[in-house]
């Protein structure tokens, strides 16, 4: 569904990815790890024409991105840090995502009444806690129905009960045969939610395998265990 | 597409400082045409304001409108849009609300107070010196992520054009008045947007006289039909390459 090809973007000197090859097919639920600064945002925003890789190509439904926007429309996207215009209320850039986009189909407000949205419309982005902040950027991302979702750091700065309803809802998503991306540093609550890994450094790609073929490579049955133990093998 | 630019006019109207700005430049123009004895004075008063006021109010509230609306232009970059549709938008959205601006504030009394040839001369050269600043204002902000020198760049623009441009003309008039530089003065005057609409106007109100011996030149080329459409020409130039690069620019960019 979607495929990156030899993608190359460098920033000054440091080269964020490097040769980057990777094929992400539907009803994936894929987690993107690495150390910080490794390049799975630099990814994450090539994928969404956020950021223009110095070459290389990627493919969305085997049709290149350069030339092609529409495909955004079937991507919902969770950025590490929403960004959002500080003097709009809640409602307002709700509002404005949805006429901009002009969806046809029915919206997905599962995650607006959940996190209680509604109640908090008034309110301005500019007087917004983080976690609130990642909670209208979780509305978003899956108000249009995808069939992409791209989460950044989906959990982090979340309240241990809005970080549950995400889980239950990236679950349910899955479940409905969507293809997810998901980096996180939170390796333990990743184990219910993934079904393969990607694990990057310094820009390059370390490997992309099957959860199951990880467990049986190493032995381990939690996530957390067994790349803590494939990168002592590493330095070793 | 519309409804961003309708986003962008209504986020404007909002902020009130056109508001404020179209009253302002209101207050002047008719002050100006109701203190001074003949429209012709009134015309001259008015001609400094649109070529040092509306210059610097477009390029430094374009410029900082850019830098706020980072969020805004980030936001839409993940949805399905075109990327030069978010610019073009964005460009549309400030550079028509500064020209309506210049329309009503100072349009409307020119209208009443002039003969029609000179007000629309005047009104559609200050809607272009508008579009030239919002032009150069959006290049300075593709051009840097640096929101103080981003500013700062757009200050510098206004400062060159606007007072330190003429100074630089002056200058070489005196040291090379030997010389046949006549010709070669109207090709300076072209790399200069408010020259050039200073010129256009002056040589429509008749005070050319004033300009000496170079002004009779400028009067022959400018002058003419096939001079004013050189100019105007030249003027939408200077609204459309800045503008084209800072487009270029944002297509590549990073967010």
């Amino acid at each position: 569904m979607i495929e990156t090809r030899h993608l190359n973007k460098r920033f000054g000197r440091l080269q964020a990815l490097d040769k980057i090859s990777v094929h992400c097919q539907s009803s994936q639920s894929i987690a993107l790890i690495g150390p910080n600064g490794c390049g799975k945002t630099t990814l994450i925003k090539s994928v969404l024409g956020m950021v223009v890789p110095d070459s290389g190509d990627i493919l969305f439904k085997e049709k290149s991105i350069k030339k092609d926007y529409t495909y955004r429309n079937h991507i919902g996207y969770m950025p590490q840090i929403g960004r959002y215009p500080d003097n709009m209320t809640i409602g307002q850039v709700l509002d404005m995502i949805i006429n901009i986009r002009s969806y046809q189909g029915t919206l997905d407000e599962d995650l607006v009444r959940e996190f209680g949205i509604e109640q908090m419309k008034n309110k301005r982005m500019r007087t917004l806690s983080g976690g609130t902040r990642q909670k209208v950027s979780a509305c978003l991302a899956f108000i249009f129905n995808p069939d992409v979702l791209i989460l950044d750091e989906p959990t982090a700065g979340l309240d241990p009960i809005a970080s549950e309803i995400l889980k239950e809802k990236i679950i349910a998503e899955k479940q409905n045969g969507k293809l997810i991306l998901i980096t996180s540093h939170l390796l333990s609550e990743l184990d219910d939610m993934i079904t393969q890994i990607i694990f990057m450094q310094e820009g390059r790609l370390v490997f992309h395998k099957n959860i199951t073929e990880l467990h049986a490579e190493t032995g381990e049955n939690r996530i957390s265990k067994a790349i803590a133990q494939i990168l002592k093998k590493q330095k070793a | 597409m519309i409804r961003i630019i309708k986003f962008v006019i209504l986020d404007i109207i909002k902020n009130k400082i056109v508001l404020a700005y179209t009253l302002l430049l209101a207050i002047f123009a008719w002050s100006a045409f109701s203190l001074e004895d003949t429209s012709a004075k009134g015309v001259l008063s008015l001609l400094n304001i649109i070529l040092l006021i509306v210059p610097l109010v477009s390029v430094l509230f374009t410029t900082i409108y850019i830098y706020n609306s980072a969020e805004f232009v980030e936001l839409l970059t993940s949805q399905p849009i075109k990327r030069n549709k978010i610019w073009i938008s964005l460009f549309i959205g400030l550079s028509g609300s500064m020209a309506i601006a210049f329309f009503l504030g100072a349009g409307v009394p020119l209208f009443i107070y002039t003969e029609p040839s000179l007000s629309l001369i005047m009104v559609s050269i200050g809607m272009l010196i508008s579009l030239v600043f919002v032009s150069l204002a959006f290049l300075s902000a593709s051009i840097t992520r640096d929101k103080a020198k981003g500013i700062g760049m757009s200050i510098m623009l206004w400062l060159y054009f606007a007072l330190l441009f003429d100074a630089l003309v002056l200058f070489l008039l005196f040291q090379l008045s030997d010389y046949p530089i006549e010709k070669m003065m109207i090709g300076i005057t072209a790399t200069s947007p408010i020259d050039l609409a200073r010129i256009l106007i002056l040589l429509h109100l008749d005070v050319s006289a004033m300009m000496g011996y170079t002004g009779a030149i400028f009067k022959k080329f400018f002058g003419s039909a096939e001079g004013m459409v050189i100019a105007f020409f030249l003027l939408t130039l200077w609204v459309a390459i800045p503008y084209y690069i800072s487009l270029r620019i944002f297509k590549r960019k990073d967010l």
